[in-house]
Order: C-alpha cells, then sequence, then structure tokens
C-alpha cells in the first residue's frame, strides 16, 4: 500500500495529499422510472427535475455525480431527505443499479460486475451499517456479528472468535447471547457496527447509522466512531442529514441536494465558503469554533527563548522585544514551558547565576494540538494569561494562538474579508 | 323486455369441455401417476391415525394443547373434545377425516410455500398469480369436484385434488406478503455482506416471514378442513359422509353430533397451529 501511495490523478484535488483515491465515481445517474435511459438522451437530460418527471413520468434520483474519495477518508454525504445520499451510497455498493456511469474502487469497474464477481467483491471490500440496524432478530448478537463471516463460509470456530473480538472492540461484551430485541437502539447499532467491522473491510459504508438514537447516545457514539477510526484508518463513507454530525466526523463531505452534489470540499471550505444559498443556509447556524482548527489560525511565535540560553541572554532579548514573557524551548524544538522575565531577573540577583534557564524557573503550560477546534481552546484561554502554544503530536512547537486570533476568526465580517 | 340478445354467445363452456378431454385423452398416464403418488400420502397418514390408539392419541393431543398454545387449560379442553368425538361412535371417521386434512395441507405446503416465494422475488409472477388466487378461493368449491372426479375417479384421491386446489392460495398468498413485508434493511444488509439469493432467502427472508407464513398455514388448514368435508360428496370416507347420511335420512340429532365432530376437529387444529404462528 505505502508504494502506492504516491500514484495521484493531478487533476483530483485531495485535500489529504496522501490519500491514494480508492473510489471514484464518474458521471453517476439514477433514474427510477419505466425506461430510464430514455431520460439520458438528447437534451432531456439537462432538463429539470421537474420538468423531466412531468415528460416522462421518470424520477431523477442522481444526475450526474463525480466525486473521488480517497483511501483512509471519512467522507460524509449530506442532505435532506430525497438528495439522492441514500440512492449513492446503495449505488456504489450496487443494492441499487445505477442508469448509466461509473463506479470504479480499488482500480476495478463495479459498474460492469457480473453477479459473482459482484458477491465475491462485496465480500472481500465492503461493511455496511444501516439506519434501522438491519439486524436479524431471531439471531444472537454474536450470531448477529458473525453474519458477514458465515456468508463467506468462514468456519464456526472462527467465525465466533473474530465477532467476539469486534463486539469487544465496541464495547458489548457480555452482550453476546442475547438477542437485538432486548437491547436498546444505541447497543443495536453497536452490534450493527460490529457485524460490519468482522470482515474486517477495506471500505465501511453507513447510512445515517446514529440518525434514530437519542442526542446523548448519538453524541457518544460519534466520539467512540472517531476513537475507532484512529485506530482502524478504514475508509468510510457516511450519510447524514445532520450538519454537526458530518462536521464533527467528516475528512471531506460532498453536500447534495435533487440527485446533484452542490458542493464538495472540507468541513472548514463548506462553514467558510459555501457555494451557494442552499448551502449557505444548511451551515448558517453551524459555528466556526466546531470546525476552524488551531493549526489553521496560528502563527509563528515573535520571540522564543531555548533552554540552553543563560538567564541573561534571555532576559536581554525579552526586554528588547518589550516582552514580559516567553516560551521556552530544549534543543529538540520540544516547548518546555513559560519563562518570566521577573523570575529570570530574580536569577540574576542570585549569588551564583545559572548557567542555563533552570527547570523550576520555567511554568508548564496547556497547550493544544494542530487539530484541535477553536470550541475546545475557549476553557484554555479563559483561565490562561499566555497565547496558547500549538504542538505537534510529538510535543515540539509549532506556532501560537492568541485570544485576539481565536475572536477574530470566529466574527463573520472577518471570514467575508477573507473571500 | 330487454333480453341478452342470442347472438352473443361465447361457447366458453364447450372450450373447457374440449380442453378437458383433451387432457383425458393425452394426459391420462399423469393423473394416474399424480393420483398414484397422493393416495400412497394419505394412506399412510391414514394408517398411522387409525393405529395409534385413541388413549395414546388423546394424551398426546393434551400434551401439545399445553406445551404449545401455552396454557394447561387448552391441553385439557382438547382431551375432553376429543373424548366427546369418540362418545359420539365416530372416532375412526374423525381420523380418516384428520388424515385427509393433513395430507392436503401437506401438498399444498409443498406447492404453496415455494410458489409464495416466486411470487415474491417477481412483481410479473405476482401480477400472473393474483387474479387467479382471487378466482380459485370465489369459485364455489363444488366446481372443483367435477373436473377431480373426471380425472381421478371416485374416492380419496379427488377429494384431496379439490382440497388442495381450494385450499392453497391463502399459505401462497401469506409466503408472499410475509417475505414482501420483510424490513428491506435487513434484506439489505444481508445483500451488502455478499449473500447469495440462496442464502438472503434462508437466512433472513423465510425466519423472519415465518410468522406470516404460519397464519398461511393457519388458514390453508382451515379452508382444507371445510373443503374435505365437501369432499365426502365423491366418495371420501370421514365425518363429512355421516352428514350427508344425515341429510338424505332427515336425521337432526345423527347430522349434529356429525357437524360437531367436525367443529372440534377445527378448534384443535386451528389453536395448535396458531401457535405456530405467534411464536417466533
Amino acid at each position: 500500500m505505502a508504494e502506492s501511495k504516491i500514484q495521484k490523478e493531478p487533476s483530483q484535488d485531495l485535500t489529504a495529499g496522501e490519500n491514494r483515491p480508492q473510489v471514484l465515481i464518474k458521471d453517476l445517474w439514477k433514474v427510477f422510472g419505466r425506461d430510464p435511459k430514455r431520460v439520458l438522451k438528447g437534451d432531456l437530460s439537462t432538463k429539470s427535475k421537474e420538468e423531466i418527471q412531468k415528460k416522462t413520468g421518470c424520477i431523477v434520483g442522481m444526475r450526474n455525480i463525480n466525486l473521488t474519495i480517497g483511501q483512509g477518508q471519512f467522507y460524509i454525504l449530506m442532505g435532506l431527505s430525497g438528495s439522492g445520499k441514500s440512492t449513492l451510497i446503495r449505488n456504489i455498493i450496487r443494492l441499487v443499479n445505477p442508469t448509466a456511469g461509473t463506479i470504479i474502487i480499488n482500480g476495478q469497474n463495479v459498474t460492469k460486475m457480473s453477479g459473482e464477481q459482484l458477491l465475491q467483491f462485496r465480500r472481500k471490500t465492503f461493511g455496511m451499517v444501516f439506519q434501522h440496524y438491519g439486524l436479524l432478530p431471531h439471531l444472537t448478537v454474536l450470531d448477529n456479528a458473525a453474519y458477514g463471516l458465515k456468508v463467506r463460509d468462514v468456519p464456526r470456530g472462527e467465525r465466533y472468535a473474530r465477532a467476539m473480538r469486534t463486539l469487544e472492540t465496541v464495547g458489548l461484551k457480555g452482550w453476546e447471547d442475547y438477542y437485538p430485541g432486548s437491547l436498546s437502539g444505541g447497543m443495536q447499532q453497536r452490534v450493527g457496527l460490529a457485524r460490519a467491522l468482522a470482515n474486517d473491510p477495506e471500505i465501511l459504508l453507513m447510512d445515517e447509522p446514529f440518525s434514530g438514537l437519542d442526542p446523548l447516545i448519538r453524541r457518544q457514539m460519534q466520539d467512540e466512531l472517531v476513537e475507532l477510526q484512529e485506530k482502524l484508518q478504514k475508509t468510510i463513507i457516511f450519510v447524514t442529514h445532520d450538519l454537526h454530525e458530518a462536521l464533527k466526523l467528516g475528512d471531506r463531505i460532498a453536500i447534495m441536494r435533487n440527485g446533484e452534489v452542490v458542493q464538495e470540499g472540507t468541513p472548514e471550505e463548506i462553514v467558510t465558503h459555501p457555494a451557494d444559498d442552499y448551502v449557505q443556509e444548511f451551515v448558517q447556524d453551524a459555528s466556526p469554533a466546531k470546525v476552524l482548527t488551531a493549526g489553521s489560525i496560528m502563527e509563528p511565535a515573535k520571540v522564543l527563548l531555548y533552554a540552553w540560553e543563560g538567564p541573561k541572554t534571555a532576559l536581554t532579548l525579552l526586554r528588547a522585544n518589550k516582552r514580559n514573557a516567553a516560551f521556552v524551548l530544549d534543543k529538540n524544538h520540544k516547548l518546555l514551558g513559560v519563562a518570566k522575565a521577573e523570575s529570570l531577573a530574580r536569577l540574576l540577583e542570585q549569588e551564583q547565576v545559572p548557567e542555563r534557564i533552570p527547570q523550576s524557573s520555567i511554568r508548564v503550560v496547556p497547550t493544544v494540538k494542530e487539530d484541535t477546534i477553536l470550541e475546545d481552546m475557549f476553557s484554555i484561554i479563559s483561565d490562561n494569561p499566555y497565547p496558547v502554544p500549538v504542538v505537534t503530536g510529538d510535543g515540539r512547537m509549532a506556532g501560537i494562538v492568541t485570544t485576539d486570533q481565536i475572536f477574530e476568526s470566529l466574527s463573520p465580517a472577518e471570514g467575508d474579508a477573507h473571500v | 323486455m330487454f333480453e341478452f340478445p342470442e347472438i352473443i354467445d361465447i361457447p366458453l363452456a364447450k372450450g373447457i369441455d374440449a380442453g378437458m378431454d383433451w387432457l383425458l385423452t393425452h394426459l391420462d398416464g399423469f393423473f394416474d401417476a399424480v393420483g398414484f403418488i397422493i393416495l400412497q400420502v394419505v394412506n399412510g397418514f391414514e394408517a398411522v391415525f387409525l393405529f395409534l390408539p385413541w388413549f395414546i392419541l388423546i394424551p398426546l393431543t393434551g400434551l401439545a394443547g399445553w406445551k404449545l398454545v401455552g396454557k394447561w387449560k387448552s391441553g385439557v379442553t382438547f382431551m375432553v373434545m376429543l373424548l366427546l368425538i369418540g362418545s359420539f361412535g365416530y372416532w375412526d371417521l374423525a381420523m380418516r377425516t384428520l388424515a385427509l386434512v393433513i395430507a392436503s395441507v401437506f401438498f399444498s405446503l409443498l406447492i404453496g410455500i415455494p410458489l409464495g416465494i416466486r411470487m415474491a422475488r417477481s412483481d410479473r409472477t405476482q401480477a400472473i398469480l393474483q387474479p387467479a388466487l382471487d378466482a380459485m378461493q370465489t369459485m364455489p368449491s363444488f366446481v372443483y369436484l367435477i373436473p377431480a372426479l373426471m380425472f381421478f375417479g371416485m374416492g380419496k384421491v379427488p377429494a384431496m385434488f379439490a382440497t388442495i386446489i381450494y385450499a392453497v392460495p391463502p399459505v401462497i398468498r401469506l409466503t408472499n406478503v410475509g417475505i414482501r413485508t420483510v424490513e428491506r434493511e435487513a434484506v439489505e444488509a444481508s445483500q451488502a455482506f455478499g449473500a447469495t439469493p440462496r442464502q438472503v432467502l434462508w437466512d433472513v427472508q423465510l425466519p423472519l416471514a415465518k410468522p406470516s407464513i404460519m397464519v398461511g398455514v393457519n388458514q390453508t388448514t382451515m379452508m382444507a378442513l371445510a373443503m374435505v368435508v365437501m369432499g365426502s360428496m365423491i366418495g371420501a370416507k370421514g365425518l363429512g359422509m355421516e352428514v350427508l347420511i344425515a341429510i338424505s335420512r332427515i336425521e337432526v340429532g345423527q347430522g349434529f353430533e356429525a357437524g360437531l365432530s367436525i367443529v372440534i376437529l377445527a378448534i384443535i387444529i386451528d389453536r395448535i397451529t396458531h401457535s405456530f404462528s405467534e411464536k417466533k
């Protein structure tokens, strides 16, 4: 896999640049009704959905969809009911057959597959989770979780062992002998998720998996899914009508309306630059604080101290820049904390001035990661007099975020000025 | 005044008669073979029920009532009712009727469930079968007796043939409806994991449609019982024949006893088959 990451189609704009395109959807149409192909011929295909319905009685479910989904991406299909998002996800696995267009997954043309090929392809590539769980009420939780493996004729012992492992992953250990009917909605959906994961699929398809759950359970499941995805790194195609869910979970979002994709991009792009009034309306109550990350608004710290510098040098530097404190880094550029001018000055008054800034004069401060959203930084800035340092995964200093910057980026006028 | 013009005369009856003649001359061997198979099955059931003595069958029914229907009172009631049949002197005839019913139901399910599955899978089959089933159920049941008689002569076999035609529609219909109303996502889930149509049928559709199919089995059984009684008119021995004799002799009491025995069989069979549709 690693070496193939390099091949990237130049025309494809993948924000997460290292992702190899795994699902390619080209000119995909789905028309419901009698003799649907005639809708695609001539200039009828350029007419509106209503006009086509009036003239032919056919209903356009999806119109000319083009999408590229990268490997390991958490990809959201969002739209209201009737927008074609559920039809699209069912087309990808061909539970619904497209009227025209191609779907290429892992370089294979799914739209051309024959019955037997398609069955084999589904078995090794996909796991799917449904809105109403789609569990089999006459089977136990364990048998439900093992169902995908049973379809593939995996021997009973191995089947159960693997199903038990995934049940444990989703937090259902001890429930394997119960029947789905005796479980709450959230737990039933965990069974659905375990069943999808037991096959160890490359691509996880999720059709509004959390829509039927109570808000609190929904949020909890979302958090767990994010956590799980960090471990598994699957390609996830996730259908939802909930913008907050989309923004929280997605690496990329495609917004659909009337069977068409009206905008495609990262959550940040969609919230800050909605493509049209429809998307604008969708995102108007979405707070940028939930989307903008520390990494996207941080700036480099102007004054930095290094631990190996003597207190005198440090103090001189601070005074020259008219600061009364600065962040201190070690030789690996790792953040140690904040040193204040007054404590440095106190060091100089001592009989024996230390050669380096001692640990005791450095105050440890809270830090954030580059992908921390602004909302999660409010509590930090409220009881911290310093700018918030942004650090990378291994603790190195990446930049700083000041309170002013946060407020600036959250004010709508500022967002427009960027356009 | 406004008589229907005689010129408009569509000779449907003549056509059907000609068709029957053709069938009888060309497919005689086929009907003989079918008749033979039907006869073997019904004789088998009859042998079993006549072999089992009443003092074993009555407690067995009681046990079935208790375990399947779920109340010990049902079991006791069943036993009392069967004792009543015995006390009327109709035990053997009741067993013959029961054998006819069970054999007819056996064939009805053998034909009906696969047809119902077929119908659920194809809208076209449904469009063709639906009116045929409607016709089969609304046609006066006597009408089936005539061709049955011509194909198979007198006796149990034509009675069963007519019974099967009359009783098979409910199980076909309810198998079809049951499978069609299985939760869509459960079927999709199975398909999404790469299940073959056969796996989808056995893993998902049949188990989830089972309550509906069992309602069909129950209705088919009840209709078979009603028709088997009619079958006495073409020589099938059983309780129905006693009713016929009672009518011809105008013996109210005997007719009532035989009729009550049929009702008792009906109640017991209904309660027991009904219990299958309630359980998951």
